[in-house]
Order: structure tokens, then C-alpha cells, then sequence
């Protein structure tokens, strides 16, 4: 029997879970042990040591704010997305409660927007869900009819983690604004950063939340970007660090750490959009050579398309007719690629992909799909390696199914 | 306050002849449970067996620790008196009950043994003395020889040990005195509890599992591995063999009917595991299996799987209800392991519609099939395991 699901011995590794997390730079590693080891002061601390650590957070801050085209004093440190959001979210209809108690967002969102949501409509607020079409976009129509005079914040997602659609930022913020100014719009862009330009004060966004461990910085930081005048209550107490805004000693070394990342990130960026574009076109191009295989969300991005819209360059969500995602999964993992099966951070429960559920994708493939989520290393050999080795283990696995041969 | 541990042994103590045999292995079995404790010595004297602690300990822990020796019927705290002189004696017994009974207002009885006779007051006297002693210090207490709440128990050896506290031990016999056998030790609730009930009678436990990748995860024999942890507490290090049961797995799925693949499985495993278990001077098979509890569990399933073993198969927890073992498995602390939502490698081709009542000659017939094949195969996967020794994880 020419049997062999495993046992290989494996050479050589390809991430492919990039949207889960990524791999640190090392020059990020360098400057993080820098401060552990050397600069470890508490910036609260009135000494030299003090100062100097002070000054990595500014530094960071400035990259960040450089890279935005905002100000710098509209950065926040928090411990990572999850933070980030729940402070957008929650800290921003506590704050602006009295203009209304009427918030939207999408029916796609990550769990750390979506969870704080549904514990605000606990509370006595009223959310409203908007529906996404078969690509993942979300209805601008809905948006439109979903606007109240008691609205006072709206929250979407960059790009979506599970799927890579881009949503039209800038036709949402321009859409918010004419109909008030006042609502505020909260953009998780914790997979878009990095990967598709971000501008707030052009997209008119008032919050948007970052994590630095996926984009080549450390886990246990990340940002909220609060825009000048907006108000936001804090919802960790204590000493009063970053202005009021989120007590608790500044982690130093991981703000310091995410500042290189996003200076590194952002070099000749987009050039390396553009080579990441081109990876993607020929990864999708060899998934459409094999058989039982189809892309969710857009598969392709034209030339000279618009910004927002479309699919982000680095996540392609697979569905494989008669294969079940764990098995594949481990099946690439035996040969030394990672990836993920539906989203990364539901993979762990029961509960099946909710991205996947509300784009309409059938019900036999909602455990039968895998994501492959690039970054700015992934290489050429890479993806045709991946391709080859799944080209290899198709039929093989679909010769194996539960319930009997078919 | 407690300088040592009296530990009393039940049903060992009546072992004739052989009976250091058990103590030895009682002893060395303590020795296993108490060794990340603080410093201790286990002395055997005169038909007692004491774990002196050497230096400040946690309490709680070194009781944890001993309540899972099995073989251990009950254990003592104990105070120990460096100088019997008499007016020294009778404070630190009366300092003892005031610090061990904050509620004194229960019936007890003073019973004193004499090791060293030339100690100036007989036992007799010695009830009565520290008897007076207490009923003076604290009056709310009371004397019933008959039926104490308190049985307050004075031994008069080189030193002089105080006791009246009992904590209950597991029982059983203490692991190593009665052979070796090999749990088939799958990811669910009830294969940890049978290693654990056969530790129990004093056998040492190997252990084997059949992984399957990429059917099966690493976090699925990561489980495995931690549940033989935890079956480690109570028996000792467990030898894990980790068996790759892919290949063998598929053959079946090619060449065998569908419906009888998780019993033609389960005869392959059970082969595979009393391979191993000779190999290693195991004596006998263990399974969590209970009679019914799935298709492969019912009586004629039972004897298609045994049919392949020459060795006698010890399935302890055969004629209990669900409930019972997963009673257990919280007791010994394996539940909550053994709910993780990994998948093994009986579920993952299982048929929808299984046979329940295999005829032993349909299945042989079956079999055939794999006939050129499955002995190299068989082989390779008993030549090719993965062993990890797994410690207690406490």
C-alpha cells in the first residue's frame, strides 16, 4: 500500500498562520532585551532609569503616530487587541451615553468586538448587526437604514481575520459623518494594519485598535488610536498612567518592541504589498488547478482596484470538498506547514466560524476549510511548496472519510 | 506541631511471612510520594510504620501526598515528646489537645502503651494520671472508656509519641507487590480510572496508546500523557508506549467492512498491547471497558476483542454506570483532563451504523484480508513506538 500521512521527515518549516500570529523580528528581539536587560526603569520613575524608559515609549509612539499621520498623543498602550477593542467599544458608549444608546456593527466581527458588544446590549444598549453579501463585504445599504439619531457608534473591521475582505472604510466613515458627525467610528484594524493603508483622519475614524504581536512585534501589546477630543472612559483604574487613560506601568519592553516592528513593517511597504499581492495571485492560482477546492470571499484583486475593497493580501480562506480541516491541517503540519482551520481564535471551541456562516458558505464545508495567512517572508517556494504538497495529500486524505469508502 | 506521621496498613499486615515484602514496598511507595516534601525518614518499628519530618513542612501537602499511597489504611499526626519526665509529659499532652481541639466539649479515653519498661509508671497508672491531668485542665471535658469521641493514644518509646487524630488513606495494597500489567489508555474517562482501580491492588502500571496522525493531534497525546500523569500520583512513574496506528488503521479502512472496523481495530490494539506487555513482563491487560456502554462494549463485542489475547484482561469498572466512573475520575482528579474536546483514534472513521453483535468467525473472515500485510505491519508499529516515562505531575 503506498500509504503515508506522516513520518516524513520535515526540513524545513513554512508559517503559514500569519493571521494568527507572527513570527518576531529579530531586530525587534534585539531592542526588546535591550530594555528588559539595560533600560528597565519605570517611566513613572523620577530617576535617569525612569526617563530613559520614558523615552522608548515615546519613541514608539512617534513611529506609530508617523505611520497614521496622526499625533502622537492619540496613542494608547494597552495589553493587545483584545484590550483595545473591548476599550473602543465599551470605554466609548459608556462615555458617550448620554447623546444615545443605539450602536452597529457587522455581523462578521472577531469575538473581542463582538463579546463586548453583546454584553453592552446587557447593559440597555441596542445594537444593530449588519449583514455582509457573499463575499464578505458589508451592505452599505444596510448601514445607511440602520443610522438613528440615537446612534453613537459604529464599529467595523479593516479586514476580516477568517476571510481577508477589506470592507469600504472610507464609504462607511464618509456615510457616519454626514449623518453626524458626532457618532463615533471604531475600525478593529488589528489584521489590516500592516497590510493595507491605514489613514484615520481620511477614513474619518475616531478609535482604531492594533495588536503587535501580527505584525512581527510582541505578544501583550497593543494600541488604541483615540482621536483628539473623542471621549473614551478608561476601563483599567489604577495609577493613572497614560493620562488617565489606561493605568497599570507601561509595558515598556513590548511597546518598545511593537514601536520597531511597525518602523521595520512600514519600510518600502508598498512594495512589499505589492510582492505579497503577487504571492497570493499564485497561491489562489494553484488552488483553482486542484480539484474540490474553492476560495471564499474574493479570490482575486484587479489591478487599479480601489483600496477598500476587496481581499487583503495575505489571508486566503479554502473550503476542500470531502476533507475535514483538523485532518488537514495536521496532514501539512506532519509535512512542516502551519496553518489554521476556519479562524485561529474560534478553532479551539465548538462553536463553527461565524465569518464563514453569515458569507453563506454551506454547511459541508464549514469544518472542511482551512486558512493559509502569508507575511512579508513568505516566499515563491513557499506557496509552490504548499501547492505541491496539497496536490499530494488531496486525494490521498479524500480516500479516507468517516462513515465508510465512497 | 506534628513532628511525624503514624501510617497504618490494613490488610498488609496480615501477610505471613511475606509481610516485609509489603512493608518494604509500602515504605518505598511513601518514600515516591513524599519525595518533594521537605526532608523526612521512614522508620519501620516494631510493626509500625513512622514518617518522621526532619524539617518545617506544609502540612496539607504531606497529607495529600500520603493519601495517595495505596496500602495506607489511615495516618496519624502525631506530637512527639522529647522528655518523658512526668510533669513535662502531661503539659505537652494538655498544649496538644488545646491547640488540636479548639471545641473541647467531647467524651475521650487515654490509652498508653509501655515500649520501655523501665519507664516509672505502668500503663495503667499512665491513663489514669494523664486522664486526671486533662479533666483538671479542662473541665468541659469528659472520660467514657466505653465509646470516646477521642481516643487519645500515648506511646512510650525512646520517645514519647502523642496521638488521637486519624485521616482517612486509601487503601488497597501497596504498588509493586502484586506484578505488572499494561492499561490500554485511551484520551477518555474511563481507562485512567481503571489503571487506577488495578494500581490500587498493588500492581504497577504501564500503559499504551494508540496515536494516529494527522487523524489525532500532538494536544491529544499531550493529553494522554497528562492523564498517565495523574494515574502516576497514585501508582508511581507509568512507562507510556505511544504506538502509531495510522497505517494499520487505514489497511482496515481499505480492506475490511466498514461496520466491523472499530472491533477489527480494537483486536489489533488489543494484540499490539499484550505484544508490548510481554516484552515488558506485564502479566495481564486492562480497559476501561464497561459492558454496553458503546457498540464495541457489548458482551459479543467483549469477546470478539478478548478472543485475541491469551493474557487475562482486567476491565475493572465493567459493571459500572457511567456516573460511577466519572465519580472517580473527579475523585482522582483525571476528570477534567479527560473532557478535553480531542478527538481519538476510535471516533474518527467509525461507522455510522457499527456492528453490535460481531460473530468472532465473520470478523476472523474479515481479517483475511489484511493477511499479507498486517503482521509487518503490526510489527513495525510495536518496533517504531515512542515511550515516555510519566512522573506524577505533583
Amino acid at each position: 500500500m503506498e500509504i503515508n500521512l506522516g513520518h516524513s521527515a520535515v526540513t524545513k518549516e513554512i508559517y503559514l498562520d500569519n493571521a494568527a500570529t507572527t513570527k518576531v523580528l529579530p531586530s525587534v528581539c534585539e531592542y526588546m532585551v535591550k530594555v528588559m536587560s539595560d533600560d528597565f526603569g519605570n517611566p513613572s520613575s523620577l530617576h535617569m532609569k525612569g526617563f530613559t524608559a520614558e523615552q522608548y515609549i515615546k519613541e514608539a509612539k512617534k513611529s506609530i503616530a508617523s505611520v497614521l499621520k496622526v499625533d502622537a498623543k492619540e496613542i494608547v498602550f494597552t495589553s493587545g487587541g483584545t484590550e483595545s477593542n473591548n476599550m473602543a467599544i465599551i470605554g466609548g458608549a459608556m462615555a458617550n451615553q448620554r447623546r444615545g444608546r443605539h450602536l452597529i456593527t457587522t455581523s462578521i466581527e472577531h469575538a473581542s468586538v463582538y463579546n463586548p458588544f453583546i454584553w453592552l446590549e446587557e447593559q440597555g444598549f441596542e445594537v444593530t448587526y449588519l449583514p455582509v453579501d457573499d463575499q464578505g463585504t458589508v451592505s452599505l445599504e444596510a448601514l445607511k437604514k440602520a443610522l438613528r439619531d440615537d446612534t453613537i457608534l459604529v464599529s467595523v473591521m479593516a479586514v476580516n481575520n477568517e476571510i481577508g475582505t477589506i470592507q469600504p472604510l472610507d464609504k462607511i466613515g464618509q456615510m457616519i459623518k454626514e449623518k453626524n458627525p458626532d457618532i463615533l467610528f471604531h475600525v478593529d484594524a488589528i489584521q489590516g494594519f500592516g497590510k493595507i493603508e491605514i489613514y484615520p483622519s481620511k477614513l474619518h475614524v475616531d478609535l482604531l485598535s492594533v495588536s503587535g504581536h501580527k505584525l512581527h512585534g510582541p505578544k501583550g501589546v497593543g494600541f488604541l488610536y483615540i482621536r483628539d477630543k473623542v471621549k473614551v472612559r478608561p476601563l483599567i483604574l489604577g495609577g493613572g498612567q497614560q493620562k488617565d487613560m489606561r493605568s497599570g506601568t507601561e509595558n515598556v519592553p513590548g511597546i518598545a518592541g511593537l514601536g520597531e516592528a511597525v518602523r521595520q513593517i512600514f519600510k518600502d511597504f508598498s512594495v512589499k504589498q505589492k510582492n505579497l499581492y503577487g504571492l497570493r495571485e499564485k497561491f489562489v492560482d494553484g488552488l483553482s488547478q486542484l480539484e474540490g477546492v474553492k476560495v471564499n470571499g474574493f479570490a482575486h484583486r484587479t489591478e487599479g482596484e480601489e483600496t477598500y475593497h476587496g481581499a487583503a493580501p495575505h489571508v486566503i480562506s479554502v473550503s476542500f470538498d470531502n476533507i475535514r480541516a483538523e485532518v488537514l491541517l495536521h496532514a501539512l503540519e506532519e509535512r512542516g506547514i502551519y496553518v489554521s482551520s476556519g479562524s485561529a481564535c474560534s478553532s479551539n471551541h465548538p462553536a463553527i466560524s461565524g465569518t464563514l456562516k453569515a458569507i453563506g458558505v454551506e454547511k459541508k464545508y464549514l469544518d472542511a476549510t482551512i486558512r493559509f495567512s502569508l507575511c512579508y517572508d513568505t516566499t515563491e517556494e513557499d506557496i509552490l511548496t504548499c501547492l505541491e504538497v496539497l496536490k499530494a495529500l488531496l486525494p490521498m486524505l479524500r480516500r479516507f472519510t468517516r462513515g465508510g469508502r465512497r | 506541631m506534628f513532628k511525624a506521621f503514624l501510617i497504618k496498613y490494613g490488610e498488609i499486615g496480615i501477610k505471613g511471612k511475606n509481610r516485609y515484602i509489603f512493608e518494604d514496598a509500602l515504605i518505598k511507595q511513601i518514600k515516591y510520594a513524599l519525595k518533594d516534601c521537605a526532608a523526612f525518614e521512614v522508620t519501620k518499628q516494631q510493626g509500625r510504620i513512622y514518617v518522621h519530618m526532619l524539617e518545617d513542612y506544609d502540612y496539607d501537602q504531606v497529607v495529600s501526598a500520603l493519601t495517595r499511597v495505596f496500602g495506607i489504611v489511615a495516618i496519624c499526626p502525631v506530637v512527639i515528646c522529647d522528655d518523658p519526665e512526668w510533669d513535662n509529659l502531661t503539659k505537652v499532652v494538655g498544649d496538644y489537645i488545646e491547640g488540636a481541639y479548639p471545641d473541647r466539649k467531647f467524651t475521650f479515653k487515654v490509652d498508653s502503651r509501655r515500649a520501655d519498661k523501665r519507664y516509672p509508671k505502668k500503663s495503667m497508672e499512665i491513663n489514669a494520671g494523664i486522664g486526671e491531668y486533662l479533666l483538671d485542665r479542662f473541665p468541659e471535658m469528659s472520660v467514657n472508656v466505653h465509646q470516646p469521641d477521642v481516643m487519645l493514644n500515648i506511646e512510650i518509646r525512646e520517645k514519647t509519641y502523642i496521638y488521637s487524630k486519624s485521616i482517612k488513606g486509601p487503601g488497597g495494597m501497596p504498588v509493586g507487590t502484586n506484578g505488572k500489567a499494561m492499561l490500554l489508555l485511551s484520551g477518555g474517562i474511563d481507562s485512567p480510572v481503571a489503571g487506577y482501580m488495578i494500581a490500587k491492588r498493588g500492581v504497577t502500571i504501564e500503559a499504551t496508546y494508540f496515536h494516529a496522525p494527522p487523524y489525532t493531534s500532538e494536544r491529544a497525546k499531550q493529553k494522554v500523557v497528562d492523564l498517565a500523569k495523574i494515574v502516576a500520583r497514585y501508582s508511581g512513574p507509568v512507562k507510556l508506549h505511544i504506538v502509531n496506528f495510522t497505517d494499520i488503521q487505514l489497511a482496515i479502512y481499505e480492506k475490511c467492512p466498514h461496520d466491523e472496523l472499530t472491533i477489527i481495530m480494537r483486536r489489533y490494539m488489543m494484540r499490539i498491547a499484550e505484544r508490548i506487555a510481554k516484552e515488558n513482563g506485564a502479566l495481564g491487560l486492562i480497559t476501561g471497558e464497561s459492558i454496553g456502554q458503546v457498540a464495541s462494549q457489548t458482551l459479543q463485542s467483549l469477546a470478539a476483542t478478548n478472543a485475541v489475547c491469551t493474557m487475562p484482561v482486567f476491565r475493572p469498572v465493567i459493571g459500572f454506570d457511567k456516573n460511577d466512573i466519572v465519580e472517580i475520575s473527579e475523585k482522582i482528579g483525571a476528570f477534567e483532563t479527560s473532557i478535553q474536546p480531542y478527538e481519538d483514534c476510535c471516533t474518527i472513521f467509525v461507522a455510522k451504523h457499527p456492528v453490535t453483535k460481531p460473530s468472532i468467525r465473520v470478523i476472523e473472515r474479515s481479517e483475511h484480508h489484511l493477511a499479507d500485510i498486517i503482521d509487518q505491519m503490526v510489527e513495525e508499529a510495536v518496533q517504531s513506538r515512542e515511550i515516555v516515562i510519566c512522573e506524577s505531575d505533583i
